[in-house]
């Protein structure tokens, strides 16, 4: 499994990834969360709006940060 | 309906607290406290409300819907969209580029980022209840022309010439758009989506809304209106350009702006000054320009923020010129 977290570095693209890696602890997955800032390869994934997640190269969702328990279950469906 | 917090107000300010009508301090008390109970109680049924019939909609899929779009009906779209997205500026080079990507043209695509600030269901609830609908309606009709009128104006001085490298090199890129479908939602799906736009929302602007109340209640308390009518009230020629200038590198949520504005205009400011100045504060900022300096070289942020010094000032000035 791969996680990506796409964001420029804005304040919600930080939340983001700090909320993704504390869903990949506490979810105990052995899962590097990585963070795409060039926006190049932001755009390359097809969305707009940022922060986006991408799990396997599947756009999860885009523009928001969502809760933790709701961040948890999208991982855990991968 | 919104007289209860009126009512509200009166209570705290008059009977508890029992500080004579006429004194400064219960003046700014009142508004501060009338205000801060109507917005906060609007913006979270409203956030909530719009959040549920949002939920399916996504700026991808708005762009598949811009894209090959005939020009000029382009441009009320762009603007439309604009106003029915909710906007982050950081937002916006990856909507920039994306909207590039897919050959949407320049202007369609400034359309959309001039209106985009300026129109949001949070502006247009805290216009209709504390300004009433026929302001509302000035409002959204003057945001949409401007974000119209200004995409024409970029795509007739042919600003693709103006962009920098990073948005040429996508330009030319694949057309064949990856897109994200979004599944067909439930109820709860979209009440999940409802919910997280109202934590967003109101955890970014609850802030502006606290500053710009507060420095409403001290306007509308402390300065007195014959400072206002006698120095700014007859719209003297100056006063719109003036507005505009201080308004555009200043920046506020439009949440923020709308308190300080009806203070102003309870004050004797005329509407088209305070719209010039509301409207200039919302739409543009030192940050924002910042960012767009990633995609524009200066030579067209320059003429950007000289287009909506111009195009303000107008409205400015013509708003004044109508009597209300």
């Amino acid at each position: 499994m791969k996680i990506q977290v796409l964001g420029t570095g804005c304040t919600k693209c930080n939340q983001l990834f700090a909320l993704t890696e504390k869903a990949v602890q506490d979810l105990e997955l052995n899962v590097e969360v990585e963070k795409v800032s060039d926006i190049n390869e932001i755009v390359a994934f097809g969305i707009m709006t940022i922060p986006a997640l991408v799990i396997d190269g599947d756009v999860k969702f885009a523009g928001n940060v969502p809760s933790l328990s709701n961040l948890k279950e999208i991982i855990k469906k991968g | 309906m919104f007289k209860v917090f009126t009512l509200f107000a009166d209570l705290i300010v008059h009977t508890w607290l029992k500080l004579p009508v006429d004194s400064h301090w219960a003046g700014a008390l009142h508004f501060f406290i009338e205000d801060i109970t109507k917005i906060f109680f609007l913006l979270v049924i409203m956030i909530y409300a719009i959040g549920l019939l949002r939920a399916s909609l996504n700026t991808e899929r708005i762009r598949v819907f811009l894209q090959g779009k005939n020009r000029f009906f382009g441009y009320f779209l762009g603007a439309g969209f604009g106003a029915i997205t909710p906007f982050c500026s950081c937002s916006s080079i990856p909507l920039f580029l994306g909207f590039t990507q897919a050959r949407i043209p320049i202007g369609i695509t400034m359309s959309f980022l001039i209106t985009s600030p300026i129109i949001n269901e949070v502006a247009v609830v805290l216009l209709g209840g504390l300004l009433g609908i026929k302001f509302m309606i000035i409002y959204v009709s003057i945001g949409i022309l401007v974000g119209v009128l200004g995409g024409m104006f970029i795509d007739a001085i042919k600003a693709e010439r103006f962009l920098m490298p990073l948005a040429e090199n996508v330009q030319g890129g694949n057309v064949d758009l990856p897109g994200i479908e979004k599944p067909k939602m439930t109820l709860k799906d979209r009440h999940e989506f409802a919910k997280t736009e109202l934590r967003t929302i109101f955890s970014r602007v609850w802030k502006w809304v606290f500053i710009g109340v507060g420095l409403g209640a001290l306007l509308h308390g402390f300065v007195p209106q014959e400072f206002i009518t006698n120095n700014l009230g007859s719209g003297q020629w100056w006063s719109v350009p003036g507005a505009v200038l201080l308004g555009i590198p200043l920046y506020s949520n439009a949440s923020g702006m709308i308190p300080i504005a009806e203070s102003l205009l309870s004050k004797g400011l005329p509407v088209g000054t305070t719209l010039a100045f509301m409207m200039s504060t919302v739409a543009a900022s030192f940050p924002e320009f910042v960012i767009l300096k990633q995609v524009m070289k200066p030579r067209l942020l320059l003429i950007f923020f000289v287009m909506l010094l111009v195009m303000f000032t107008f409205v400015g000035l013509i708003l004044n010129i109508i009597p209300f």
